[in-house]
């Protein structure tokens, strides 16, 4: 019995270490290949270590336009996202009113709805509408397709909040915006961090509802996709690493947090 | 009590719309509470106790009568503006804020200066033996404790009435019981008028200068808790307060013919309604000399209860079968009187005999 016990917590050991290996290869081979010295134009074979991808991260102007363009849609995408979806995250986990069945259901529907479909029917409304397709294109359907999960975040913290909190916080003289300040939105703040984080991920990453209504603006993850053919250049790995690694701060300080808040 | 009203409620009428039909949490409230008084809403779930208290703190707007603090017309004032605090039922303190910061809070939105904040705080603290915990969390605090944060947190801001919503119903009896104590000693400290919901008559009896006794919406007595206990005005507070036994039955000549024997009711004929504490009979098996009420029953149970022997006693010709309660006191020795099965006189003074709402 003991031994096949031993046996059985070996076995274990080995399958979790496979999965946890099979899930970060990805990001190994990313990080890896950033620091490839390769000389040829593809980066699929090792051939030597250096740091001169970070040397050179932003020498390829296109790459360093798209990135930037991606990082200020999913900065400001985020930004509305977090506003609207907090708002929207407290009427519905706070009240029910005329027509809460119905928004409740599109939030859903809204996450579940194909990329494809969404891209699709945004480009027919914009160009039915007349509507040029550029940055702005993009940041209002990026706010569409992430504003359900901050929605769906902050809705989780309403709906556990005591509501006497907010009515003892005017008890006290609190007016309504004041207690919004310093008892509601500290309450609900990880709900709200975590779909921020969320929506920015959504954004930055973005392929195919992006592709829709891009128009002419040009995307990280777009600007990839179009150099498949020609070979990637180390430095979208070291782009790519940078933004992983800001990815895993952000998580540990919220991990930190989160125990000093226990 | 200086007789000033600190709290006055004009025939307020609280309706909700639930499922499309109206219902009536408050059909009607008047009441008028003292400056410095200790007064509790007193009644079962549901009764509107704590609608009732909602009104006068401002979270629900009465949908008729008036609500006035010191003589002003509050009804449309905002909770923020009204010189009244509460204490929740759930405490209600803010967790992401230390001890010190959620005392703090109120003397904080009216823009008090820091040094005044910072004596006002800590003589709060100390008032509610708190001192040296400032820094805690509410969440690593047990129950007495965050009762008392938020107890010092209503009290610090000197409101000219503090609202208490069932605040000791969390606790466990032992340290119920020593809040209630210290409720009482903070009050007489403070001299600020309470206004307490409690559904426990004994919490309410223990504590409070005058009590509202409602139910179903109404108040149904209103008085000091000795004439509450002693004087039931109707059959629900009679039985709600305590142990009651109920005698009903047509008088004629102030006597009213029952169990075998009589109740005297001077003054009154026709159907009464008769009330008895059970701890004002005397049970025996002689008969009662005639200045005293006595009837004759059967005793049903016994219960040893430490302090006392509790009795039931099936009353004799009671054609609905009316059980009478008494209680013996275990003074002199651990014996009991009578026993399952004896045949029994129960007798009390007249006086001890009151007629409900006549």
């Amino acid at each position: 019995m003991r031994t096949r016990g031993r046996l059985g917590d070996r076995l274990l050991h080995a399958y979790t270490w496979l999965i946890i290996a099979w899930l970060s290869s990805p990001i190994a081979v990313m990080i890896l290949f950033g620091f490839n010295d390769k000389q040829s134009k593809s980066n699929t074979t090792w051939q030597g270590f250096t740091l001169r991808w970070y040397a050179e991260l932003f020498d390829v102007s296109d790459l360093t336009v798209a990135l930037r363009n991606s990082l200020v849609i999913a900065l400001v995408s985020t930004v509305i996202t977090v506003v609207i979806g907090t708002m929207l995250g407290l009427a519905l986990g706070r009240h029910r009113f005329r027509g809460s069945g119905a928004t409740n259901f599109l939030v859903f529907a809204a996450i579940s709805t194909p990329e494809l479909v969404m891209g699709a029917s945004l480009l027919s409304l914009f160009v039915s509408g007349n509507v040029p397709r550029d940055a702005n294109t993009i940041i209002v359907a990026h706010v569409l397709f992430s504003l359900s999960f901050v929605v769906v975040t902050v809705r989780a913290r309403v709906v556990g909040l005591d509501p006497s909190l907010e009515e003892a916080a005017r008890d006290l003289g609190a007016s309504a915006w004041g207690t919004f300040r310093q008892v509601t939105l500290p309450s609900i703040l990880p709900g709200v961090l975590a779909g921020a984080m969320l929506s920015f991920a959504l954004s930055i990453d973005d392929y195919v509802v992006t592709s829709f209504v891009n128009g002419s603006t040009v995307t990280f993850p777009l600007w990839i996709v179009g150099a498949v053919k020609t070979g990637i250049p180390p430095q979208v790995n070291v782009m790519g690493t940078l933004i992983f690694g800001i990815g895993v701060l952000i998580a540990i300080a919220n991990a930190v947090a989160a125990r000093r808040r226990a | 009590m200086t007789g000033l009203s600190a709290i006055e409620l004009e025939d307020v009428v609280k309706e909700y719309l639930s499922h499309g039909e109206v219902v009536q949490a408050v059909k009607g409230v008047t009441l008028d509470i003292a400056e410095g008084e200790f007064f509790s809403l007193l009644g079962p779930s549901g009764c509107g106790k704590t609608t009732t208290m909602r009104m006068v703190a401002g979270f629900e707007q009465p949908t008729k009568g008036l609500v006035k603090l010191h003589g002003q017309d509050v009804t449309n004032v905002p909770p923020n503006r009204r010189d009244v605090n509460m204490v929740f039922q759930s405490y209600a303190l803010f967790p992401h804020m230390s001890v010190w910061d959620n005392v703090a809070f109120g003397l904080k939105q009216k823009r008090t200066p820091a040094d005044e904040i910072r004596r006002r705080v800590g003589e709060m603290l100390e008032i509610v033996d708190l001192t040296g915990r400032e820094r805690r969390r509410p969440r690593e605090m047990s129950g007495g404790q965050q009762q008392r944060v938020a107890l010092a947190r209503a009290l610090v801001n000197r409101p000219r009435a503090l609202l208490l919503d069932e605040p000791l119903g969390a606790l466990d009896l032992k340290l119920r019981q020593a809040m209630q104590i210290e409720l009482k000693r903070i009050q007489r400290e403070v001299g600020i008028t309470f206004v307490y919901v409690t559904h426990d008559q004994g919490e309410a009896l223990t504590m409070s200068d005058r009590i509202a006794v409602m139910n179903d919406g109404l108040v149904e007595q209103l008085a000091d808790p000795r004439e509450i206990y002693e004087r039931p005005a109707t059959a629900f507070v009679a039985g709600f307060i305590g142990t009651s036994n109920l005698l009903t039955g047509a008088a004629a000549g102030g006597v009213l013919k029952v169990g075998g024997g009589r109740v005297l009711v001077p003054g009154h004929d026709g159907d009464v309604t008769v009330t008895v504490r059970p701890e004002k009979i005397t049970i025996g098996t002689e008969e009662p000399a005639p200045e005293l009420s006595g009837v004759r029953g059967t005793v049903a149970e016994v219960v040893y209860l430490g302090t006392y022997n509790s009795y039931a006693v099936n009353l004799a010709d009671g054609a609905d079968g009316t059980v009478i309660t008494v209680f013996e006191q275990n003074a002199h020795d651990a014996t009991a009187t009578a026993e399952r099965g004896d045949s029994v006189w129960l007798s009390w003074q007249a006086q001890h005999s009151y007629v409900i709402g006549s």
